[in-house]
């Protein structure tokens, strides 16, 4: 299995003078402009369903620094998200914490159990790992509703919790709002994850993927590394569940099963393992896809959701982001 | 109109009669017309509680029905039912379509607690009708705080108020043991069950064993209430988890007062897969008529029920008591809906809801009868004790009043 | 005293199911050297087929083998035609694979038998085991049924020119090659036996858990953590994973005082991913060693 990263793709592969830096910052100045007028054009729902989607991408960016850039196994990102999730719905109503701050106390939370769930699971690599973490995910839920953590968690009946306003009175309805809120995160933290992969840093996480023998002779400390990046995906994930939770105005343990978990990772997959950008595409597939399937036949929605699935696979094996590039360089062979 | 007329029950006729000359003009909210009124749904066609998306087809089917029998004083009904395979986060996404995107009138039947308790703030805030919920929790009657939302079956907690009272008759001095599902729907009953049993539940109350959903089995529970020395057995458990549970006390010899709660009291889907004869002596609840209990079967309303299933849900379940709860709580909102005659807003289905008087829904028990008013949101609160011969349940006592949940 | 024994008798009575299922695993994952997250739904497949089967009148035992024949074409059915096009995709790839699979069966069986809860027959009966109560002649027959499958895959494995050629298939498919095996059809008879042996599984454990569309949902998290506890290449050690998970899972739930009720599945789960990391291949799996 070969991964490749978005920001490997060398600049020989693109046409004309461009380099692929500055195209890309083009193609993301322009991204970023028409996201910023889309609340103002779009229906109501529309909006949220797209703030959803972000949420959801940040989610698989954070499944993404961990499987994609450092080889490590997870079904068990729900568990995050949710911890993410629960830490902002009990921060704002029984702390009375306003929503923004809710998302490092998330992150930070997260990014704690992240470390120290990554600690044992040094041990453990690809399925073994993989069904560690979807423990995780399966023994979530019941951990949420368990008594001991009722007072907080509100057990069963789930946090209900009160939708922010613009604010300075900026004439904006509660949905705009939180798509330009959730944008502005997911650039701040798009960005923050294309520079770590960029750096020393990244370059050490990338390594311990590939090889991990190389790496440590070459003295990169492995344990530390993989158990910090499982703390910085958990970290992202948090943060998404922290904003799932403002956006949904609601959590129970039901809306953190494994479900979510496999979600998450089919949304990886399918936006393309390894690519930063790949998860806005896997982000609008969790959401939008069960819909699609859903208004092709009631009574086999889920059959209809596998079929597309096993196309999907069939025809960009390397999900979203591996098609564009193939295309990209055809088109580069092609015009030179 | 001759069709329709023969649907109508008398005070159905009445108020139709009484409400459509005083309103000459019509007025429309969101999703009504001169030709249909729109209805939206959510049921869990997929995931772990998909079972219950029988309840869904069921009321599709019978508004099928009414469609082909001329519709809704005049209007069709269009029924736009979502899938959110109980998952809450999902739930709010439909719910949001089907008001902002799909425009309509009202949703009806959401079901799920976890789900219903999602959208409660929302279809609050946005003063859109959430009617008849598929859940018996308390919660959902509190006209006060949510007057958009209202119940329909009655609620867990005064079933279990029923069960209390029975016990302090006839065991003053049982050994309770109480099996679970560890969620919302499994703790109102218990709840309601200590609050009946009073200064008497911490004595009477020996064990109290939870399950999860993802439990394989509840074999490990039973034993451990045998083991616990109970002589009664309260049995709250959804249908997979009571058939499983009504057979590990049998084969491992345990006799004891079972009392199983009205969820799972399907003879078809519950009894029969757990074997009848394991079932003999159970004691249980009803509200509506059992679709297998050949009592009923010269009965006017089963009759109705079985051409209604022949003609319009020819591959449902016939002896599931889903099909049954379907037609019934579809009945309840064409009643509503009919009630509010030419001003179709949603402030008027509200204002109906609460104001059915006596009404008569068909596969109801005798004597059982919907209820509301603006302070009363709990539609049903009758019900029935009744006990299994080992071949079909038998009606016992009065009917009962479980009283408004607090 | 005698709950104890009580329970450790229905733990193993649930280890059995654990146990049936995990053996599947296990042979899947010799095969594909991966595990393969639509299993259960193939088996609940496989089981309302013996179901249908019996509907239209066919005697309990024809159903029983009719159905793992036809579970075995389907399994290699299923490799032939949506895996072999992926052969040289990735893992990744083949997970997504999996869960469409899961997604389909579970919805298209959904659609033609409905939702509601089934009885299947068991050809032990479900008296007391010896008028005890503390086991089911049903439990016990799934149990001896259970030892007798890892006997024959044990013999096969060790025994068969066919069961060591697989074996060499899943550990170097390159140079299981170029001694001549061919490594394609291996693959697609290791997802036959596998779905052979869930449909097995399917069976026996219906009459227990009752036959539904969702009813292997847990059971395969169960079979994965008995088959990890045990050694994901050893059907012995599958077994007694099997056997383990559900005693201890019982035990938790009855004599750990205030949690332990409401958090026994996470309890084995915890022990399970302790034991992964005391001993990452599993109590009775051999550790591979990766060659750079």
């Amino acid at each position: 299995m070969k991964h490749q990263s978005a920001s490997d793709v060398p600049a020989a592969v693109m046409p004309d003078g461009l380099t692929s830096k500055r195209r890309r910052l083009l193609l993301s100045a322009a991204a970023i402009a028409i996201a910023v007028i889309l609340p103002f054009v779009a229906k109501n729902f529309l909006i949220f369903q797209l703030t959803l989607a972000m949420v959801y991408a940040i989610a698989i960016l954070g499944l993404n620094l961990l499987t994609g850039f450092n080889g490590q196994f997870s079904l068990g990102h729900s568990a995050f998200f949710g911890i993410g999730a629960y830490t902002a719905a009990i921060l704002m109503d029984q702390g009375g914490v306003a929503y923004y701050w809710t998302l490092p106390a998330a992150g930070i939370a997260c990014m704690i159990s992240g470390f120290l769930f990554g600690l044992p699971a040094l041990r453990l690599e690809g399925i073994y790992l993989a069904l560690a973490t979807f423990s995780l995910a399966v023994a979530m839920p019941q951990l949420l509703k368990s008594s001991p953590l009722e007072p907080w968690t509100g057990g069963v009946q789930g946090i209900t919790i009160i939708k922010p306003d613009a604010p300075f009175g900026l004439p904006l309805n509660p949905d705009q709002w939180l798509f330009l809120f959730t944008l502005a995160v997911l650039i701040a933290l798009f960005c923050g994850a294309a520079n770590l992969i960029n750096s020393r840093t990244g370059r050490a996480i990338m390594a311990i993927r590939d090889n991990p023998i190389a790496a440590r002779s070459m003295g990169i400390d492995i344990a530390l590394y993989k158990s910090l990046t499982f703390g910085v995906s958990a970290l992202y994930t948090g943060i998404a569940g922290a904003l799932g939770a403002i956006v949904i105005q609601f959590v129970a343990p039901d809306s953190f099963t494994f479900v979510l978990s496999i979600g998450l990772f089919v949304g990886l997959v399918i936006g393309g393992v390894g690519s930063i950008a790949g998860t806005l595409f896997g982000g609008m597939f969790v959401l939008f896809v069960p819909n699609i399937a859903e208004a092709v036949s009631k009574g086999l929605a889920g059959a209809v959701y596998g079929v597309i699935l096993i196309l999907v696979i069939y025809l960009m094996p390397s999900g979203a982001a591996g098609l564009v590039r193939l295309i990209g360089s055809k088109i580069a062979r092609r015009t030179r | 109109m001759k069709h329709r007329m023969k649907l109508m029950t008398a005070a159905a006729l009445g108020f139709a009669l009484a409400a459509a000359p005083a309103l000459a003009q019509k007025t429309y909210g969101p999703g009504a017309s001169d030709t249909e009124i729109k209805i939206g749904n959510i049921n869990p066609y997929s995931g772990p509680a998909s079972a219950y998306g029988l309840i869904g087809k069921t009321i599709a089917a019978y508004f099928k029905k009414v469609n082909a029998e001329g519709g809704v004083n005049g209007r069709k009904i269009n029924f736009i039912s979502y899938d959110d395979g109980y998952s809450p986060p999902k739930a709010v996404e439909q719910a949001r379509k089907l008001v902002e995107s799909d425009e309509v009138l009202l949703i009806f039947q959401s079901l799920g607690t976890p789900s219903n308790s999602a959208i409660h703030k929302y279809m609050n805030a946005k003063k859109v009708p959430q009617l008849f919920v598929a859940t018996g929790a308390t919660k959902w009657g509190d006209p006060k705080n949510f007057p958009w939302t209202m119940g329909w079956q009655p609620n867990y907690q005064s079933e279990a108020r029923i069960y209390a009272k029975y016990l302090l008759e006839k065991y003053p001095n049982g050994k309770i043991g109480i099996l679970y599902q560890n969620d919302d729907y499994g703790k109102d009953y218990v709840k309601g069950l200590k609050d009946g049993l009073g200064a008497k539940a911490k004595t009477m109350i020996v064990s109290e064993q939870p399950y999860e959903t993802s439990d394989p089995t509840v074999d490990s529970q039973v034993i451990n209430l045998k083991a616990s020395g109970a002589d009664v057995f309260f049995n709250v458990t959804t249908p997979k988890f009571a058939a499983q549970a009504i057979r590990k006390a049998a084969e491992i010899g345990w006799k004891p007062f079972h009392l199983l709660n009205n969820v799972s009291n399907s003879v078809g889907s519950v009894l029969k897969p757990a074997g009848l004869e394991n079932a003999k002596d159970v004691v249980s609840t009803a509200y509506y008529k059992d679709p297998t209990d050949p009592t009923w079967k010269d009965d006017a309303s089963f009759k109705r029920w079985e051409a209604f299933m022949a003609k319009y849900f020819p591959e449902g379940d016939k002896s599931s008591s889903f099909t049954v709860y379907g037609m019934a709580v579809a009945e309840t909102l064409v009643q509503t809906l009919k009630q509010c005659g030419d001003n179709l807003t949603r402030e008027n289905v509200m204002k109906q809801a609460a104001n059915l008087k006596d009404v008569q829904v068909d596969m109801l028990l005798p004597g059982i009868k919907v209820n509301t008013s603006p302070t009363d949101f709990f539609p049903i609160e009758q019900m029935q004790l009744m006990r299994f011969n080992g071949q079909r349940w038998e009606l016992f006592g009065p009917v009962l009043n479980g009283g408004t949940g607090s | 005293m005698e709950l104890f024994l009580h329970q450790v008798l229905a733990g193993l009575a649930t280890g059995g199911i654990y146990a049936c299922m995990a053996l599947a695993i296990v042979m899947i994952y010799q095969a594909i050297d991966s595990l393969n997250f639509a299993q259960g739904e193939m088996a609940m497949f496989s089981t309302f087929i013996a179901w249908q089967l019996m509907q239209w009148g066919l005697p309990y035992w024809v159903a029983f083998f009719a159905t793992i024949v036809i579970s075995f074409a389907a399994g290699v059915a299923i490799d032939r035609i949506v895996f072999r096009p992926l052969r040289n995709a990735s893992l990744f790839s083949h997970i997504v694979v999996f869960i469409a699979l899961f997604a389909i069966l579970n919805s298209l069986a959904g659609f033609i038998w409905d939702f509601s809860i089934k009885s299947f027959p068991s050809p032990f009966g479900t008296q007391s085991l010896f008028g005890s109560g503390l086991m089911s002649t049903h439990d016990a027959g799934m149990i001896f049924v259970t030892l007798i499958v890892l006997v024959l895959l044990f013999v096969f494995f060790r025994y068969t020119r066919v069961g060591l050629a697989m074996r060499a298939t899943a550990s170097n498919p390159e140079s299981a090659r170029l001694v001549g095996i061919r490594v394609g059809w291996m693959v697609a008879l290791g997802w036959g036996m596998a779905a052979a042996i869930g449909a097995v599984a399917g069976m026996l454990i219906a009459p227990v858990v009752f036959l539904e569309p969702n009813m292997m949902l847990s059971i395969l998290l169960y079979g994965f953590a008995a088959a990890v506890v045990g050694g994901l290449n050893s059907p012995l050690g599958a077994v007694v994973g099997g056997f383990a998970v559900g005693v201890i899972e019982n035990l938790a739930g009855t004599f750990i005082p205030y949690v332990g009720r409401e958090l026994k599945l996470t309890i084995a789960l915890t022990l399970i991913v302790a034991v992964l990391t005391l001993k990452p291949s599993g109590l009775f799996g051999r550790a591979i060693v990766n060659r750079v």
